[in-house]
């Protein structure tokens, strides 16, 4: 089974629709018992990062989530999740990550050329290194991206980016923890592709 | 790079849409979910529902259909109409939709900005401002462009950005039904100092409208139609390839 963690940030519904359109078993889970049963998690999450690693420390989901993928489990984080498995960020005020993936968020405003807009909102493409994920996936694949904040000092654990006027990290992986920076969930074909691809790892 | 994106907005109303669709290879073109798979499936980048139900009833018909259509399509959706609480932003992003798109609502109350982008984050708050030349300048209408609100536009965007949007759609009712091409110099204005994504809507009547729009003022995020994509005069994958010939980066399915 595939747990969706729900911890009261942003909603599942795009995801439990994608899992149902792959035709994989996904259920939503709120409590760290829940966590230790599935055979895979997806973090997910929107909004701000300080805020969302309060709300995941409630009931100790975020320790869950640290054992689990010390036992192996394969974990997706999207988005704001993807940001979590990161040692920091500096959104509002430096906070502590899950410390999964080694590197850190950081704003992209400052490290962009003057003409880009922040939130990168819209799609952009990926240049992939090999990777499970993205089995089948053809170059240059466009995928759907809405940020402001983006993971740096993570080269060695980054299996995609995509250039907003520099390199920005789209998607990292450190054995079974993994990250995407875009939202799978709303990519079309392609991000239901890499659903499955992950469901198969 | 970003892509430019394609936009096609359904009127939905009881259930059905409007706006005289005529589509072949469609067992039911006026059914929003066929319709939304359709247009997912050949390129749409995003779609926008935008409810036109004045009743209760409509409405709840209005939300089921979303979340058919929401379960069925992977691209991002916002929805709009009729949304000038925060209970409207609740009940339409249960049911679905990514973004939410405020109007009329955010005239009358304008707190909704600052209070569902906080909730919710700037990313899912769209303000759609219907925008008309008044004796030089550019007011902000409301009512689906019935009354004039007096308010100067510019200013009202400036305002609806610090507030919290994080994307504005900019409807010309200049332009709008005359197919003659989007408001390039309203556009223009606006993209001068909006920093968040800015989408065109109102008066694309054929394929080198786009052109033009994302040539002429390249700082526009996306482009939206209705009628243009809904009567099949323009395919989504036409309209993309003929972008792309022209040097500006779309998404190709």
């Amino acid at each position: 089974m595939i747990g969706l963690i729900d911890y009261g940030v942003g909603n599942l519904f795009s995801l439990v629709s994608s899992f149902g359109m792959i035709g994989e078993e996904a259920d939503i889970v709120r409590t760290p018992e829940e966590v230790r049963r599935a055979d895979k998690l997806i973090l997910p999450g929107v909004g701000a990062f300080g805020d969302a690693r309060q709300k995941l420390a409630v009931n100790g989901m975020d320790e869950a989530l640290t054992e689990a993928a010390r036992r192996g489990t394969p974990i997706l984080g999207i988005c704001l999740g993807m940001q979590m498995l990161f040692e920091s960020s500096d959104e509002f005020g430096l906070h502590e990550g899950l410390g999964l993936i080694p590197g850190r968020i950081t704003a992209m405003q400052p490290r962009l050329p003057g003409n880009l807009k922040v939130p990168q909102i819209g799609w952009n493409a990926l240049i992939c290194e090999p990777h499970p994920l993205f089995q089948g996936i053809p170059e240059g694949a466009c995928v759907y991206f809405v940020h402001s904040y983006s993971a740096v000092d993570c080269d060695p654990w980054t299996i995609a980016h995509t250039e907003y006027g520099i390199p920005v990290t789209a998607a990292v992986a450190r054995d079974n923890v993994l990250g995407t920076q875009f939202h799978p969930e709303k990519s079309g074909r392609i991000g239901l592709a890499m659903l499955s691809n992950f469901c198969r790892m | 790079m970003i892509t430019k994106r394609i936009i096609p907005c359904l009127d939905v109303r009881d259930g059905r849409v409007v706006k005289g669709v005529r589509f072949q290879g469609l067992a039911d073109v006026s059914d929003p979910v066929e319709l939304a798979a359709h247009y997912s499936e050949n390129g749409a980048d995003e779609l926008v529902f935008y409810d036109i139900t004045a009743s209760a009833e409509g409405r709840k018909l209005f939300t089921d259909v979303l979340r058919r259509a929401a379960s069925t399509i992977f691209i991002p959706l916002t929805v709009g109409g009729g949304i000038s609480t925060l209970d409207d932003f609740e009940r339409v992003l249960m049911s679905g939709a990514d973004k939410v798109s405020v109007n009329s609502g955010a005239i009358t109350h304008p707190e909704i900005i600052r209070e569902s982008a906080k909730r919710y984050g700037s990313q899912c708050v769209v303000l759609s401002v219907d925008c008309a030349r008044v004796n030089g300048a550019f007011h902000v209408f409301r009512n689906g462009g019935r009354i004039d609100t007096g308010m100067d536009a510019l200013e009202w965007i400036r305002r609806g950005i610090d507030e919290g949007a994080g994307e504005i759609v900019l409807n010309s009712m200049d332009t709008d039904g005359v197919r003659s091409g989007f408001d390039l110099p309203m556009l223009s204005a606006v993209c001068d100092f909006a920093e968040v994504p800015v989408i065109a809507s109102g008066g694309a009547g054929g394929i080198k409208d786009f052109i033009t729009l994302f040539q002429s003022v390249p700082k526009v995020d996306a482009g939206l139609a209705a009628s243009i994509f809904h009567f099949g005069e323009v395919s989504i994958q036409d309209l993309k390839e003929q972008l792309a010939a022209a040097g500006i980066l779309v998404r190709r399915v």
